[in-house]
């Protein structure tokens, strides 16, 4: 069986790893994580980014092709940003994984209740409905999201967006970091009005 | 606290840093930061003639004294004219602190005149870099750059400001301690795996230590000598670690590479277990990765836990300096003899000597370092460009102190020694340094014999004159079947080039003549160039062709020899 031979087919993800890095929220930073891939020649295969429970601090999700670097490597160059806090490889851990996917259908009055009958049997919600088309918006691990494509190829895709992965250990394992924003720099922060720093609102083990 | 513009803040937070000397180049957008340096007495400005001049010069300073060497320039070609000497800082981890100037904020992104995104473009070639947008972050900034630049790995940083924020008024609020989130080096190393080391030293038969520039960094000579002497281990170092063990000290056993020692290359090549230390397994050294040496295990200290199982799998990591790791290991290791392993070398080292200077009426090079090894009894600090000259130097000069030999090992900087040099004279000027130059190397940066001038430097000068680029020619000569292409070139007079710039010069033509002058330039207050018209077509044996293993080092031709 050739994997390639559709192009939305689910590529081979044996060795693909997630790695959550919790870094500082300053300008430059997803660049210097970027640059860092290129540069050592690690292929990326999504990459997110967002704010976290943690002020001043966000939650970069990696996958990563572990056939292009191993992934110690990959940690151990991560560390070496300074503005890299802390790094979480979680190919060994029991993971919830989601990603967030927005599909545009080419779609018509004959067609328009078959395509919602697949978009029912994947939980994907319409979020767009016009004459020749619906958005279909879907959450769920790469292999779910690749087989609604699939089932909608035959429609005539319009439009796909993909968010990239991710992820989270299940159970009170957490990838957070429990420690405030150092003094000196809170203080610039609060001169700038910027959030202030306090106590962590929760705790994890 | 008290208000002060972004200038001051600046200057004060280096003044506060340790910093005696910049090496910078002025222009538009650092006007401010010149226009307040005279309130800064304590700060000596070394006006350089090009920007790269001024990152080597910070760099050599560094290498020579381990401490931070700041440099400056202004925006945009200020800026990226300090690149390569980075880089080459960046390559070889010496603390370099880059400060530059950039447009007015409300300029930045907008291609302005000398605009140049300086922080993108040494994003890959820095520790860190900032982009101040606030007078009141320069503080926190300074001192968040200079821990990062000196602590740990040491390695450049870069710290770029816009115009208008030197000018920008606040509270200079000088925080104590630096607490970054992201940057805690470890010095201490692992005690688990120290046991597991000492284990499997004691087990071993064959053991070598490999020592590299970590040791030098982190000023461990004594206690590697130490551990060396406690449990019997020939120590070889890489070419950047040169120094970090005395030369002649029984169980040194030269140097490794493309070029070290037959019996250094066969002796790692041999060895069951192989001590890395604060070294970084890299190409040069090691040849073809998947052939070194497959029985060896390796131990490997430093304090950079990105370096270790990189290159080689490791058998026992240990992360930490080499300062606070020896003693333990030292500690934990059983004294031991290897008499045999040792015997095994030496017979090498007999059959093979690759430091022999033969008998010439020539004025080979390898005569003439080893001339001002004898002349300056082994106590000159030697730094160097890149390329023949620099692995004669390293061969044929034999040095016993961490810091004595400089050169740009990683990057491979041509053009390095001059400005290298002048950093470290300026960093010890009572010390004897001398540049050895490359003809090719020399004409890259050689606008800074007026730095040598304005300062009145008694730097020695030699310059290793064949009228080619001779590394490049080697190559060619081995493995380009003789097509010898843009390697040949016209030299200047480089005596008069000295005299032009006021500065003494010696054309030493001769072999008879390489004592007296060296003598001549020792005894000369001054700076001095001396111009040697060293044989044009000696090559530097041994070598490990590119991309060949340690065990087909390959000596000197017969034919070379009876040249």
């Amino acid at each position: 069986m050739n994997p390639s031979s559709n192009g939305h087919a689910p590529r081979k993800r044996a060795n693909h790893h997630t790695v959550v890095a919790i870094v500082e929220d300053k300008p430059g930073v997803l660049m210097r994580v970027a640059s860092l891939f290129r540069r050592r020649g690690f292929n990326i295969e999504s990459l997110t980014v967002g704010h976290s429970e943690m002020p001043g601090l966000s939650r970069m999700t990696i996958v990563v092709d572990g056939d292009s670097a191993p992934v110690e490597q990959v940690e151990k160059q991560l560390y070496k940003l300074i503005d890299v806090v802390k790094v979480s490889d979680l190919s060994q851990e029991d993971i919830v994984a989601r990603e967030l996917a927005m599909i545009k259908v080419r779609c018509n009055n004959v067609n328009r209740h078959e395509l919602l009958d697949i978009a029912n049997v994947f939980r994907a919600d319409v979020v767009d409905i016009a004459t020749n088309s619906i958005i279909l918006q879907v959450v769920g691990d790469e292999d779910k999201i690749d087989g609604l494509i699939k089932m909608c190829e035959p429609y005539g895709i319009r439009e796909l967006s993909r968010t990239g992965r991710i992820a989270m250990v299940r159970g009170t394992k957490t990838t957070t970091v429990h420690e405030p924003v150092p003094e000196p720099i809170a203080r610039i922060h609060e001169k700038q009005g910027r959030r202030v720093e306090g106590e962590l609102p929760f705790s994890s083990d | 606290m008290s208000r002060m513009t972004g200038a001051q803040m600046v200057l004060e937070g280096l003044q506060r840093e340790g910093v005696e000397v910049i090496f910078g180049y002025p222009g538009g957008v650092v006007l401010p930061l010149y226009d307040t340096l005279p309130q800064y007495p304590g700060i000596r400005h070394i006006l350089v003639r090009h920007e790269q001049g001024a990152a080597h010069m910070a760099d050599g300073y560094a290498r020579a004294s381990g401490k931070m060497g700041v440099c400056l320039g202004t925006s945009g070609p200020g800026a990226t004219n300090l690149v390569t000497g980075i880089c080459t800082a960046w390559m070889d981890s010496v603390p370099v602190f880059a400060l530059t100037g950039n447009v007015s904020r409300t300029l930045l992104g907008k291609d302005g005149f000398q605009e140049a995104d300086i922080t993108g473009i040494t994003h890959s070639i820095t520790k860190h870099n900032y982009l101040v947008m606030r007078a009141e972050e320069i503080p926190l900034t300074i001192r968040e750059a200079a821990h990062i630049c000196r602590t740990g790995r040491p390695g450049p940083v870069l710290v770029d400001i816009p115009k208008d924020v030197f000018q920008e008024t606040a509270e200079f609020d000088w925080p104590e301690k630096v607490h970054l989130r992201g940057y805690r080096p470890t010095y201490e190393g692992h005690a688990g795996m120290i046991r597991r080391a000492a284990e499997l030293i004691d087990q071993a038969r064959r053991p070598i230590i490999i020592a590299g520039h970590g040791v030098i960094w982190s000023d461990a000579q004594a206690e590697l000598v130490a551990l060396a002497e406690k449990a019997e281990i020939p120590v070889i170092t890489t070419f950047l670690g040169i120094g970090a063990f005395p030369e002649a000290h029984r169980l040194s056993y030269g140097w490794l590479g493309m070029h070290g020692m037959f019996y250094a290359n066969m002796a790692a090549d041999n060895a069951d277990v192989v001590i890395g230390i604060g070294m970084r397994f890299d190409d040069r050294a090691m040849g073809r990765f998947k052939d070194f040496n497959p029985g060896a295990k390796i131990i490997h200290i430093d304090i950079d836990p990105a370096e270790i199982g990189k290159n080689f799998p490791t058998a026992v990591p240990i992360v930490g300096s080499a300062k606070n790791v020896l003693p333990r290991l030292t500690e934990h290791v059983r004294e031991a003899k290897h008499t045999e392993w040792l015997n095994w070398i030496d017979q090498v080292r007999e059959e093979h000597p690759s430091l022999h200077i033969r008998e010439s009426r020539r004025m080979l090079p390898q005569y003439v370092v080893r001339t001002l090894y004898e002349e300056t009894e082994g106590n000159a600090t030697i730094v160097t460009g890149v390329g023949q000259h620099q692995m004669w130097a390293g061969q044929h000069y034999f040095f016993k102190r961490p810091r004595q030999l400089i050169s740009s090992g990683g990057l491979g900087t041509m053009g390095f020694e001059l400005p290298g040099a002048i950093g470290a004279q300026i960093a010890l000027p009572e010390a004897e340094v001398w540049a050895i130059c490359g003809d090719g190397g020399f004409q890259m940066t050689m606008q800074e014999l007026a730095v040598v001038v304005d300062e009145n430097l008694p730097l020695k000068i030699a310059i290793f004159n064949n009228g080619y680029l001779g590394m490049v020619r080697q190559w060619q000569q081995l493995f380009y079947d003789r097509n010898f292409v843009a390697v040949a070139m016209t030299q200047p007079d480089f005596c008069k080039i000295a005299d032009a710039y006021g500065i003494r010069a010696i054309r030493v033509e001769t072999k008879a003549e390489v004592a007296p002058a060296i003598r001549e330039a020792r005894a000369h207050r001054g700076p001095i160039l001396l111009d040697f018209m060293i044989d044009q077509e000696e090559n530097v044996w041994p070598m490990v062709p590119a991309g060949a293993a340690l065990s087909e080092t390959i000596e000197a031709p017969a034919e070379e020899l009876a040249r």
